[in-house]
């Protein structure tokens, strides 16, 4: 078995697991025999600023930020795309310029709808 | 159980070290008091000037300021305790794990200080806490802040671990939840912990 070459690492892990589990176990024994818990509704609450917290954690958002996502995409990701395209415009077959043209015109169409919808009037 | 403190230094000179668990334990907890993050009036500037260089609170153990009640052993009371913000105090102090301690730091902390007449301000937080050293000042220097700290590692190192005089965190009977106040229609409700705090006889 120590002929194994990897006996000294299994030895390595075990001191290290040791020096991982020795100090929770002693934490743990003093605890069960020194200190004894106690727990209180006040003292078990998630909320730890000193307020009592109000209502559920569960709340729905309102999905207004899927506008932002659309224009993003249009005026960002669009634009990422675009510019190695007019890089290689010249050596590309026909079958990718109507792809890149489809891709363009889907994403037209949705600036069109958020330009019909108003987003693009500032307030 | 007890080395007698001659014996000790006599086998101190010959290179013996004995020392008990009591001992260990305590000088560990005394040396790792490790304040909550919290700050109430003026006198809270005087505790961050404690804890910076000219001062430094580290060379006791004590500048790791903890932003949650659940890593802290120590509330420095700093400051002013208003009604509206005594039973948010009781609570953070009811969420420290045991054992925490409390300094009042301040004549306000202590009573209420320069605004004791006021009919917002709190008449001294140990109505509610119980408070382990109070420092008096308005507000106090960093001087009397560490002296403070001085006076409290004494307290947790003359602390027995077991006995009738063990602290309250190594006892099972002990009370561990202390009242949260609630505001009343004129003042907090109730108005004084009287486990904590009895409400003194006036004798005429």
């Amino acid at each position: 078995m120590a002929s194994n070459p990897y006996f000294s690492l299994a030895v390595l892990f075990l001191a290290a697991l040791g020096f991982g589990l020795a100090p929770l176990g002693m934490a743990w024994l003093w605890a069960k025999v020194f200190s004894p818990a106690k727990p209180n509704p006040i003292k078990n609450a998630i909320y730890e600023c000193g307020l009592v917290s109000k209502g559920d954690a569960w709340v729905q958002f309102r999905s207004a930020y899927y506008l932002y996502a659309i224009i993003f995409l249009i005026f960002d990701v669009e634009a990422v795309f675009l510019l190695p395209f007019a890089v290689a415009f010249t050596g590309l077959g026909v079958a990718a310029c109507v792809s890149m043209l489809i891709f363009v015109l889907m994403l037209i169409e949705g600036l069109a709808w958020a330009w019909a919808k108003g987003v693009l009037t500032w307030a | 159980m007890a080395v007698d403190q001659q014996l000790k230094i006599e086998l101190g000179k010959q290179g013996v070290f004995v020392t008990t668990i009591e001992e260990l334990y305590n000088w560990g907890r005394k040396n790792s008091v490790w304040p909550m993050q919290f700050g109430l009036a003026c006198c809270a500037i005087e505790m961050i000037a404690t804890t910076m260089a000219r001062y430094d609170l580290a060379r006791f153990g004590a500048e790791v300021f903890r932003p949650s009640p659940r890593q802290a052993d120590l509330m420095i009371i700093s400051g002013t305790v208003t009604k509206k913000m005594a039973p948010q105090v009781v609570r953070l102090y009811n969420q420290m794990a045991e054992p925490r301690y409390v300094i009042a730091m301040g004549a306000c902390a202590i009573s209420g200080g320069p605004f004791k007449q006021g009919y917002n301000v709190l008449k001294g937080i140990d109505r509610y806490i119980p408070v382990d050293v109070h420092i008096p000042g308005c507000p106090p220097r960093p001087e009397a802040l560490i002296q403070a700290f001085m006076t409290l590692q004494k307290k947790i190192d003359g602390q027995p671990l077991t006995g009738e005089e063990r602290p309250r965190h190594l006892n099972p009977e002990a009370q561990g939840e202390f009242p949260v106040p609630e505001q009343g229609a004129h003042d907090l409700e109730p108005t004084s912990n009287p486990g904590v705090w009895p409400i003194p006889v006036v004798i005429r």
